[in-house]
């Protein structure tokens, strides 16, 4: 009985690991193919039998390419600028103004959170021709800001650090108003050192929305210079050089790196800025 | 209950009090003031805009416009590229919806069923979620490809011959389906995850007193009843991304052969920034906002539920 019972867990054990290496195997698929191909000379691409690993290694030359033959550097230092800017205006529209919803009294609180939560409702998307037109008028495409300035506003940055602001006690804040400090003191001393966890997920949140986003570089900017990396491997793929799988794929792999590299070190801490903060 | 009732006046008349004496209001104004500019300059006059825009004649560059009523609305309903665009996305999102959502429950169980490799799996699942769509898009291009990409020669050692996935009618919008699937299945199972682990042990053990102790006596009396609300809450969330979808179509296949791959955003896309009809494009953002408004209405109706219920 006993051992009818083990023998039962144990193929289950096995049904599990079998399922999800099976699942596994397709998530991380591409990656592999991607990485086994970026090391590849372009014959053995071609070749009719094929192995993971190149019998002639060709890496180096292959992310020598794709190095040189677009700005792959410059897409990346783009892409961490952007995500910075846009998250940095974000903060600061967003904090004082979700710290007012949650902790203070004035008038029109409520429809102004009203207001926040209709903008939820919008997809950015459907901004895209307004903003475009507006950034013509003020001459700022195919710049920088018009990479940024769009996304100064976050509703749902507002909303997440509101929730998060009401969870902290009144007493806490009549206690600093009583030993002086001002409303911004307040914000700056105690709000933000204890959400701290809120607001890395809302960092999380913007920086791989911004980071990932091909739609809006794709209408704000041109020139290869100030793209974005999901802009950028797009130009790269279009170009002369980009013809050339190995260099091309070495290029790709380039782009998903850091980011990736960033949630395999904070793994917690991506998933549940992700994930948790979808709920909220 | 009445003692509290009677408290809150009076306790609301003292912060009232402290507001005032500390100038709550102008500074709450303060702080509140550039959200509510960027609120109204960046989404609340767009959006006035977008429905303006949708009707009137105007083109970008030009310095007059004319009102023509819902003549854009018309030209719209009555192009059948527009149509096909529809069709496909709900396409589309008849089979990314229930693929990612199985995908994400079936995997979502088997990791908490026990610690073994929990870890491994998990982040395994996820990384397609963080990864750069228009990259990935690109190596998912060399996979698809009909000679040397692994899809075809895998099917080639089964001894089967399979098509150009991308440029044929047949399977262009099924292949972008499956790469759609594959980039959110990690997302839906990481909040399923987070769904079972607010599923109370207590349950299960009152379902083992009923003698319900078997694993699939376990997940269908307890785990999956308890995962509904959660279920819901994935379903439209996938629903909105797959609206949403426009990376994959347009690195692979910017909509062809002849249409068979084009969806609403892609179209919306073409039409205001390759062609620049922005009265046509405006329209086609109309009825592009109307629908992501009411899956989110729907969403948000659910969760209040949901938080009153539990």
């Amino acid at each position: 009985m006993i051992s009818r019972f083990s023998d039962r867990r144990f193929a289950g054990r096995v049904a599990r690991h079998a399922i999800l290496l099976l699942t596994a195997a397709f998530a991380l698929l591409p990656f592999v193919w991607m990485v086994s191909l970026s090391l590849k000379p372009p014959q053995e691409i071609f070749q009719a039998d094929f192995r993971l690993w190149p019998t002639a290694f060709h890496g180096g030359e292959n992310y020598r390419i794709a190095l040189t033959a677009a700005p792959m550097f410059s897409f990346l230092l783009n892409g961490v600028l952007v995500c910075a800017a846009i998250f940095a205006l974000q903060l600061l529209v967003c904090i004082p103004c979700a710290y007012a919803l949650a902790k203070l009294r004035f008038r029109g609180r409520d429809t102004l959170f009203s207001a926040v939560l209709v903008g939820l409702l919008l997809p950015p998307q459907a901004l895209a021709i307004p903003h475009f037109v507006m950034l013509n008028v003020f001459g700022f495409l195919d710049t920088y800001a018009a990479l940024i300035l769009p996304w100064a506003i976050s509703t749902f940055g507002i909303f997440l650090l509101r929730q998060f602001f009401r969870s902290i006690p009144d007493e806490i804040i009549h206690a600093a108003r009583l030993d002086g400090l001002g409303e911004f003191e307040i914000i700056w001393r105690i709000m933000i050192p204890m959400t701290a966890p809120a607001l890395a997920a809302f960092g999380i949140f913007s920086v791989v929305a911004h980071w990932n986003d091909l739609f809006w570089p794709l209408i704000a900017v041109r020139r290869a210079e100030i793209s974005t990396p999901a802009l950028g491997i797009l130009l790269f793929r279009d170009d002369e050089a980009g013809q050339f799988l190995g260099p091309l794929m070495a290029g790709a792999v380039i782009i998903v790196a850091p980011l990736l590299l960033a949630f395999l070190i904070a793994q917690r801490r991506f998933i549940d800025g992700l994930a948790v903060t979808t709920m909220k | 209950m009445t003692a509290l009732d009677c408290n809150r006046p009076r306790e609301a008349a003292a912060k009232a009090r402290l507001a005032t004496r500390s100038g709550e209001h102008g500074l709450a104004w303060l702080a509140v003031s550039p959200a509510l500019l960027l609120l109204v300059g960046l989404l609340f006059g767009p959006v006035a805009a977008v429905v303006l825009f949708s009707l009137t004649d105007w083109q970008l560059g030009s310095f007059t416009f004319h009102f023509i009523g819902i003549a854009n609305f018309r030209a719209l309903f009555a192009d059948p590229t527009f149509w096909k665009a529809l069709t496909n996305t709900l396409v589309y999102v008849a089979i990314v919806v229930p693929g990612t959502v199985l995908l994400g429950l079936v995997v979502a169980l088997l990791i908490e069923t026990s610690p073994g490799l929990r870890g491994f799996y998990r982040a395994a699942h996820f990384l397609p979620v963080m990864s750069t769509m228009s990259a990935m898009a690109i190596v998912w291009g060399t996979m698809l490809h009909p000679t040397i990409g692994l899809v075809n020669r895998a099917l080639g050692v089964m001894g089967i011959s399979g098509v150009n996935w991308l440029r044929d009618e047949r399977t262009a919008l099924l292949a972008l389906a499956l790469i759609g699937i594959w980039q959110g299945f990690g997302f839906a199972m990481v909040l399923f995850v987070s769904g079972l682990k607010a599923v109370p042990q207590q349950l299960y053990d009152a379902a083992a007193v009923d003698g319900a102790d078997g694993v699939l006596d376990r997940l269908r009396f307890v785990t999956l009843p308890m995962l509904g609300p959660v279920t819901m809450f994935v379903v439209i969330l996938t629903a909105k991304r797959s609206f949403e979808v426009f990376d994959s179509v347009r690195v692979l296949t910017q909509g062809g052969p002849n249409y068979a791959s084009e969806v609403l955003l892609h179209r919306l896309y073409t039409e205001s920034f390759d062609f620049l009809h922005m009265g046509y494009g405006a329209a086609l953002t109309v009825v592009y906002l109307a629908v992501i408004v009411l899956l989110t209405l729907t969403q948000a109706r659910l969760l209040e539920r949901r938080v009153h219920y539990s």
